[in-house]
């Protein structure tokens, strides 16, 4: 069985290049799959119907989740496979002569349309509720594709849309039916469910199962286009009408009934089981006849009749009696056999004709009497006329309503229904026939192109089979048998036998009124369609859909209209809100009393009094002020504050990192922001202002309370109790934190890096937006004095100030800073120069110290690393872009690459020595000067921290510093409409 | 666990501060605001530690619970340097925000604002579809019936409406979706 599913779609993978090469003769390959299936499944006969148990396959596919792939085959699972494998084969014969050789979207159609005739064999085979809902799906998916083939056509795309929602909704709630089966009988196997059943039924779970129940039908009822879902099939005839043929006959819809079929013998007793399938089942019947008579494409009659018949088939199929079991199977058979064949019937029409129209078509059965002969077989089926296989099937069917109708007066009106929609079956298959065929009055003969064999073989073939099955019901019967037997009870023996004659039974009168009242009908179509048209337009299934939709589509723009504002206040506003509201209420409502270890003066540390103040009056200023620069001071005030405060608290390293870090944003500040405007926007008033009071200080009590309430929830013993112990016996250094940094948490450090690494790129890509900014020339080649030179009126104070401080600056020697010759001389301070000279190299030389002794005193990589960046910001504000260039050679992008590469060689090396990830191996060694020295590797990782830090110091000056320099002088440039001197 | 209210207060106002200054417009403010957030967050974790203690650098007889606890400060150190590295990447974006529109305000989306207005009429539901009696229509479908119809957005003539309704059409409008390959 697996070997026919992956035949199938593995077929269907290579179909598209199959396609390519030899044309629409591709799609006989493509029937040679489901062709030699079919075979294979006659030759599986007896094996099937030999053994007491089906054959079985189980293959474990996802143990965890309790799903395996199970097939089984039995009765109705072969039965089902002849039809979907035989037809599937025949409708890609004769797709090889529907359609244009030339049509370039072949080859997606015709591996859809093989895929789908393995997921259909798939669902009637697999054994497991789940299983079988994947394969389920599938044939949703892929009926999507197959009816939306004319993708260019709207009503192609709306249909297949409509169809994908409206059984997507119904498998929905048939996976959730599945899964309460499922869980409730603690089995997903089909056949394992069936066995329980009766128990399940009649136990205590019974309202739960019978639940489950309905949400499953709930899914058939879509997929077979029952009302009120009747709407889609219809629709669905937009596909090309050998899809329509394959999914729309024989095999699609057929699976909604197939699950009935299949659930029947085990569910048909649960309590709502009976009033869904055969009031559903009725009314889709009733109002699919009465639709059909309606419509004026051909195609559409059968659309409508199937409709009607699926309707007829469901309550067949659900009446959970053997009779009516044998009877049900019978018609499905015939059913696929003899609509298949008039779907056929109509594609070769269209494609001769150019029109379904049956105001148009006229003269169409002198024109090719073979069609027509195949026609009135499949039509004479479906009104079920003798000696035909719809005559056998329904003789059975009307056999066991006779039977069901002593059972009450519900049973008497479910017959009487039967038998009115009867009439209606045969009153339109004869106005298909008149419709497709006859020579009307009033309207020219039909242009008719001669059919070519190939074309009408597939048709041809299901008509003789029709013809045969009625002949020769006797193997038919064979087959069904054993899944009538199923229906226990003490009247299984009583499943009865198809056969053409039963002999005189209320059946056969039965039958013999729905001629009657059939042929009648016909003859008195006119006065049909008059009083159908006095009829108001019913409900409409198809505009109730479309409201729907349209009332989904506005309610989707007015939650997105109101939620989604385009204001990012708006959604700060709501997301803060709930994240303080939440965490409040979850307070008050608990009520536990505050924690009693409270304290506000350490007594440690008392001045921690005084520097609170301090950050507070900064962060209160920081919102009052008004100047741009001023906001940025006053945040600094409360960052200085905050590295005091970490003093205070003894925090050392913190308090470090904290002022080299402030120092470096408050120049990067001024350096980006210096092309903005000095005046800050006022400040949102109104309303608004007083709801972000709100918000911010209702955020900052609750951030409080949750913090003391956390703190005081706190029993266990701080994991870093050890961390002093650990840090110098494993890390082999005295300095806890940094050890912590590079040894003990080295992973959260290299992540740490890895995020510096990505916003110093992000921050370059930003300012360079092109390339990284590794293209700046050395100083060398660039003319004395010009770079930054301002512009003032030469007579004005400005220009006499300008003219003045160039003539004290005009020195042609290096004397302090290499590059610092390359600025204006209206830019250069002495003083600096010669403060940065003198400073400069001892920075560096602190920043290796605090990098090497960080492993034991106060630094380490991160503080290193800010210090040599605070030397670079001083060399670059004193000289000059040129001047950076000229102290940091090395690109940045090099440095953050480099300081990475260093950080993660000294993780994984200790690998390659057998040790594990970051561990540092402590070496003791003795050098000539140093003395004795006792290296820890982690320093190597500390090296890489340092590293990245430069790197992304230098990306920050480059970037914010050098490149916005280089604009502005553009501009300048620009402005002034000269070309720049030394800087071309 | 000891809890220093000291620190909690200060960093419930930076907090308040920090909240405030971001639900600003202005950018600069934005930022200011996020900053003055890590920093009342870099307080909350240093609150965790309790009581202040020596600075945690090992000395064999000193006792583990009289230092300062290491753990927040790494955990700390760590933010610290995050925060800078996030704080320039905003600075690179208000500075670009400044060169391309001159401004320094976050703006209302307007294709948000947009979308709230979206007509509940869209052509691909609800359109009326034309009745399609055949697959195969033959080239004698009025293409000269003259006039125009609306066709998805665009009004187009009928007869080239019918040639792109016909199968295999190649022509669909330009930028919808769902047309060509």
């Amino acid at each position: 069985m697996i070997t026919v599913l992956a035949v199938h779609f593995a077929v269907a993978l290579v179909a598209p290049f199959l396609f390519r090469r030899v044309g629409r003769n591709a799609f006989y390959a493509l029937a040679a799959v489901p062709a030699g299936s079919f075979l294979w499944l006659i030759l599986q006969h007896d094996a099937v119907y030999a053994a007491p148990d089906a054959p079985a396959l189980l293959v474990p596919w996802i143990p965890d989740l309790g799903l395996e792939l199970a097939f089984r085959m039995d009765a109705l699972a072969w039965v089902m496979s002849l039809l979907i494998l035989g037809v599937g084969a025949l409708v890609l014969v004769y797709c090889a002569r529907y359609f244009k050789n030339k049509d370039s979207n072949l080859g997606g159609f015709g591996a859809q349309l093989l895929a789908f005739a393995g997921a259909m064999f798939g669902l009637v085979t697999a054994d497991d509720l789940l299983l079988m809902f994947i394969f389920w799906e599938l044939t949703t998916v892929l009926s999507y594709l197959l009816i939306g083939y004319a993708r260019t056509r709207l009503a192609a795309r709306r249909s297949a849309l409509q169809a994908l929602i409206v059984t997507t909704a119904g498998g929905l709630a048939m996976l959730v039916g599945l899964i309460m089966l499922g869980s409730f009988a603690g089995t997903y196997r089909i056949s394992a469910l069936l066995q329980q059943a009766p128990e399940l039924v009649t136990g205590p779970a019974a309202p739960v199962v019978a639940t489950a129940v309905v949400l499953v039908l709930v899914g058939a009822i879509t997929k077979s286009a029952l009302v009120p879902f009747h709407f889609w099939l219809p629709g669905a005839m937009a596909a090309p009408t050998p899809v329509s043929a394959y999914l729309h006959a024989a095999a699609m819809v057929k699976a909604g009934i197939y699950l009935v079929a299949r659930l029947a013998p085990g569910f048909a007793g649960t309590d709502t089981w009976l009033p869904v399938v055969l009031g559903l089942g009725l009314a889709t019947m009733l109002v699919g006849g009465y639709r059909a008579l309606r419509q004026t494409d051909i195609k559409l009659i059968l659309a409508y009749g199937t409709v009607s018949q699926l309707g007829f088939l469901s309550m067949v199929v659900g009446l959970g009696q053997p009779d009516a079991a044998l009877a049900g199977i019978a018609l499905l058979l015939a059913h696929g056999l003899f609509k298949a064949t008039l779907f056929l019937v109509v594609g070769i029409i269209d494609h001769q004709a150019g029109t379904r129209d049956i105001r148009k078509l006229s003269g169409v059965f002198q024109s090719s009497r073979a069609l027509g002969v195949v026609a009135v077989i499949g039509a004479a089926s479906m009104a079920g006329v003798p000696p035909l296989a719809g005559f056998v099937a329904k003789e059975s069917v009307f056999e066991a309503f006779v039977h069901h109708a002593g059972t009450g007066p519900w049973g008497v009106v479910v017959l009487a229904g039967v038998v009115v929609g009867s009439i209606l079956t045969f009153a339109y298959s004869a106005r298909f026939l008149w419709g497709a065929f006859a020579v009307k009055d009033g309207v020219p003969v039909t242009r008719f192109k001669a059919i070519k064999p190939a074309f009408l073989a597939a048709p041809a073939v299901l008509a003789f089979l029709t013809v045969a099955y009625g002949l020769w019901p006797a193997p038919v019967d064979g087959w069904i048998q054993p899944y009538a037997a199923l229906f226990a009870g003490e009247d299984a023996a009583d499943a009865g036998h198809l056969a053409l004659w039963h002999g005189i039974t209320p059946a056969l009168g039965l039958t013999a009124v729905t001629f009657a009242l059939g042929l009648a009908m016909y003859y008195g179509r006119g006065a049909v369609a008059r009083a159908q048209e006095l009829v108001p337009g019913w409900i409409n299934g198809d505009r109730a859909y479309q409201q729907t939709i349209g009332a989904l589509d506005d309610a989707a723009v007015w939650v997105t209209g109101r939620t989604q504002r385009g204001s990012l206040y708006f959604y700060l506003a709501v997301i803060l809100s709930v994240a303080f509201l939440l965490p409040l209420t979850a307070i008050l409502l608990a009520g536990k009393p505050l924690p009693a270890d409270l304290y506000v003066i350490d007594p440690g540390s008392p001045l921690q009094l005084v520097a609170g103040a301090g950050i507070v009056v900064g962060a209160l200023a920081a919102v009052r002020a008004n100047k741009r620069f001023l906001a940025v001071l006053m945040v600094s005030v409360t960052g200085y504050g905050i590295a005091l405060m970490f003093a205070l608290q003894g925090a050392p390293d913190l308090a470090l990192t904290q002022m080299l870090v402030e120092t470096i944003i408050l120049v990067a500040f001024v350096l980006a922001m210096r092309s903005l405007p000095a005046e800050l926007r006022d400040r949102t008033g109104g309303r608004y202002r007083v709801v972000r009071i709100i918000i911010g200080a209702g955020f900052g009590l609750t951030m409080i309370f949750v913090a003391i309430y956390a703190l005081g929830a706190r029993v266990a013993t701080p994991v870093s109790l050890d961390f002093p112990r650990l840090a110098y016996d494993g890390g082999g250094g005295l300095n806890v934190v940094n050890v912590t940094l590079v040894d003990i948490r080295a992973w959260d450090t290299f992540g740490e890096i890895s995020v510096l690494a990505l916003a110093a790129t992000g921050v370059a890509s930003l300012i360079f937006v092109r390339g990284r900014g590794d293209r700046i020339r050395s100083s060398g080649s660039v003319d004395e004095g010009t770079v930054g030179r301002l512009a003032a009126p030469a007579h004005s104070r400005d220009g006499a100030a300008l003219a003045l401080s160039r003539r004290f600056a005009a020195s042609t020697k290096d004397a302090w800073l290499v590059a610092g010759r390359t600025l204006a001389p209206e830019r250069r301070s002495i003083i600096f120069e010669v403060v940065t000279r003198l400073v400069f190299h001892s920075m560096i030389v602190f920043s290796i110290y605090l990098l090497l002794a960080g492993h034991n005193l106060p630094g380490g990589g991160f503080a290193g690393g800010l210090m040599a960046g605070l030397a670079l910001t001083m060399r670059y504000l004193a000289g000059g872009r040129f001047e950076l260039r000229e102290a940091a050679p090395l690109s940045a992008g090099a440095l953050l690459g480099i300081g990475l590469a260093t950080a993660a060689v000294s993780g994984v090396a200790p690998l390659l020595l057998g040790g594990e990830v970051f561990q540092s191996a402590i070496v003791q060694l003795w050098l000539p000067v140093f003395g004795d020295i006792k290296f820890v590797t982690s320093t190597i990782f500390d090296i890489g921290v340092y590293i990245v830090v430069v790197g992304l110091a230098l990306d920050v000056l480059r970037s914010l510093g050098a490149e916005i320099d280089e604009h502005f002088e553009e501009q300048s440039d620009a402005a002034a409409g000269t070309t720049p001197g030394g800087n071309a | 666990m000891s809890v220093n209210l000291t620190l909690l207060t200060v960093m419930g106002v930076l907090y308040a501060c920090g909240i405030y200054l971001l639900l600003e417009r202005s950018l600069t403010r934005v930022l200011l605001g996020l900053m003055l957030l890590a920093n009342a967050t870099n307080l909350l974790i240093l609150t965790t530690g309790g009581y202040a203690g020596l600075a945690p650098l090992f000395a064999k007889d000193t006792d583990p619970g009289a230092y300062s606890d290491p753990l927040p400060q790494a955990l700390i150190l760590t933010s610290i340097v995050i925060s800078f590295a996030v704080t320039a990447f905003m600075l690179g974006i208000i500075y670009r925000t400044w060169v391309l529109a001159r401004q320094d305000e976050i703006q209302d989306d307007a294709e948000d604002l947009r979308v709230a207005e979206t007509p509940s009429f869209d052509a691909e539901d609800d359109a009326v579809i034309p009745e399609e009696t055949s697959e195969f229509p033959l080239p004698a479908v009025e293409p000269d019936a003259g006039g125009t119809i609306l066709a998805g957005a665009r009004q187009m003539p009928a007869g080239e409406a019918a040639a792109e309704e016909r199968p295999g059409s190649r022509t669909t409008a330009p930028n919808q979706e769902g047309g060509s390959e």
